[in-house]
């Protein structure tokens, strides 16, 4: 038997099924991931990110390949692989702590009580300990995301996935959002794996930004590490050459070497 | 009323409804979210509370007020004349005083607890009568309904089989049923439960299964992500996130199984307000039928209105 990383995925391809005939969305992606790592996953609009994460959270089958967790195979969804929404998908009939209690209810053995104080602890490492019996329709969008980030940890999940969590936020509460996903990592020492579209995001938040291809038939471009040392702080980061070189770099990917289709149709 | 909610449920594709429900949901909870304080007034100087509420009452049923007594006064001078085909409103008031005035007749209250004595009783008794069976008939086709409604909102296949069954039973008018009802189940009382029963259930299967293809394919993903097992999946995801539609199904449905009355006791004699207009039709007594006819649209407006509170009360709670 080799050894494989912790989240290994092996010749990935996802081909659907349309009516203008088969579309191949992925093909043939190999990716390794070790534990307590953090990945970001970035490339342009259409390019089988999500996909790609999809196949991992187990909810799209790939067509061929295989993808390990902690040498299991994946075949289908699991609270082990706890994902945040882009859309934060909160139940809107259930409280910030219902939603989240939902979850851990699924996830963790234990007495009422410690059950309940898991809950809380979680809701607070976000800052939502003020609104336990609020309802998401009464939340900015950053609090709902917040409220998704503490679902999906307290479900101590074996790898956390992200699609896009901060995508439909405004800039500085994005900004804020990714200072408290840096906070809990910390603490935590989650395996991460982030899809996004922003360059910024992914050279502060991850040890490794996987770049990928432009679709149809995707694959991964560019494996890129950010060897900066923890705590970051977006702040001082800005002004290094390791931060600015690896932002240069993913920006010559996305821009010189695989720009944005849509201008190259233009 | 029935139709665009019929043609909601069937026009529908599963996928295309997402916002649909989202728009619902979002709008029933947007009512529970605090409202910011007004913005500090100016002292003006504002007449009494009481005063003010009541001025608001008036100002809602007045102009109703005015267009019903102006009906009356045209309707009196149209058909007030002697030997005018339909009575005017001064005919009906004198002829069917009986009737208008003494809604409960032949019933007698021993303390609190009514019991009805003899044949000839008062209309509200045949109301009763009636809405006892509409409740009956109008139960069974909600929780028939739900169920089935789940059933071809969740399985393709379930909706391919049953989906053009349910469009063309669905125009059966409740009348055309009663011939059948009659011979299958010999007797007056299960025919004319299973008459409401037909009449009322479509629209609940019909608005059921648009709610149920209607969820947003997020909540799927997170009931997969959390591993629900279908009971959990059904009681925690797909019920809250369907109660809206679930409840205009309701509603139609209450307001279809009170129309199918007069054709439910057209078989069952005896009691029932159905019954009470076959019976003044038979002895020419039109002014009673046309009292009839107002405590019947007194009645199915009430039931309408009552589905639709449960409703908004369970989607605020749920």
């Amino acid at each position: 038997m080799k050894n494989r990383s912790y989240l290994a995925l092996e010749g990935i391809s996802v081909t659907f099924p349309t009516r203008k005939g088969p579309f191949t969305a992925l093909d043939h992606v190999d990716l390794s991931i070790e534990k307590g790592e953090f990945v970001a996953l970035i490339g342009h609009s259409g390019c089988g990110k999500s996909t790609l994460l999809n196949v991992i959270a187990g909810l799209t089958k790939a067509s061929r390949g295989v993808v390990f967790l902690d040498g299991e195979v994946i075949d289908r969804p699991g609270p082990d692989r706890a994902v945040i929404f882009q859309d934060h998908s909160l139940l809107p009939w259930l409280t910030v702590e219902e939603n989240v209690r939902l979850a851990v209810d699924q996830t963790m053995k234990g007495t009422r009580a410690e059950r309940r104080d898991w809950v809380r602890h979680n809701l607070e490492l976000v800052h939502m300990g003020h609104a336990l019996a609020k309802r998401p329709a009464e939340l900015s969008g950053g609090m709902k995301q917040r409220v998704g980030i503490a679902r999906a940890i307290a479900m101590s999940p074996r790898i956390l996935l992200m699609d896009e969590p901060f995508g439909a936020l405004d800039a500085l509460t994005r900004a804020s959002l990714q200072d408290a996903v840096m906070d809990i990592q910390a603490k935590t020492n989650n395996t991460v794996v982030m899809i996004t579209h922003d360059v910024d995001e992914a050279v502060l938040l991850a040890d490794r930004v996987v770049m990928m291809t432009n679709g149809p038939a995707a694959t991964i471009g560019e494996d890129l590490r950010i060897a900066m040392p923890r705590p970051r702080n977006r702040i001082e980061v800005a002004e290094t050459r390791d931060y600015n070189h690896a932002r240069a770099e993913v920006l010559h990917f996305l821009h010189q070497r695989f720009s944005n289709p849509v201008d190259q149709a233009a | 009323m029935l139709s665009t909610a019929n043609a909601v449920a069937t026009d529908s594709h599963p996928d295309e409804m997402t916002t649909d429900l989202e728009d619902g949901v979002v709008i029933a909870l947007s009512a529970t979210a605090p409202v910011s304080a007004p913005p500090k007034e100016l002292p003006v100087r504002r007449l009494p509370a009481i005063v003010e509420t009541a001025g608001e009452a008036a100002a809602a049923v007045l102009p109703t007020i005015v267009v019903m007594a102006t009906l009356l006064v045209l309707w009196q001078f149209a058909c007030g004349a002697p030997g005018s085909a339909l009575p005017s409103p001064v005919r009906i008031w004198t002829e069917s005083h009986d009737v208008i005035m003494h809604p409960l007749k032949g019933v007698t209250f021993h303390g609190l607890v009514p019991s009805v004595d003899g044949g000839d009783v008062g209309i509200a008794v045949h109301i009763l009568t009636s809405l006892r069976r509409v409740a009956i008939g109008f139960g069974l086709a909600s929780v028939c309904g739900i169920g089935l409604g789940v059933l071809i909102g969740q399985s393709r296949l379930a909706y391919r089989a049953l989906d053009p069954l349910f469009q063309v039973l669905r125009t059966v008018p409740p009348l055309a049923w009663l011939p059948i009802s009659l011979a299958v189940f010999q007797q007056a009382q299960p025919s004319s439960i299973f008459l409401i029963f037909i009449t009322a259930i479509w629209p609940v299967i019909l608005n059921t299964a648009a709610g149920v293809q209607a969820i947003p394919p997020t909540y799927r993903n997170v009931a997969k992500v959390l591993a629900l097992n279908p009971m959990q999946y059904f009681m925690q995801i797909m019920l809250p996130a369907t109660v809206p539609h679930m409840f205009t199904g309701l509603r139609i449905g209450v307001g279809m199984s009170w129309l199918a009355i007069v054709a439910a006791e057209m078989v069952q004699g005896g009691t029932g307000i159905g019954f009470f207009i076959w019976d003044s039709y038979n002895s020419s007594l039109l002014t009673d039928t046309i009292v009839a006819l107002v405590w019947i649209g007194l009645v199915g407006f009430a039931l309408d209105r009552i589905v639709g509170w449960i409703g908004r009360r369970i989607a605020h709670q749920a």
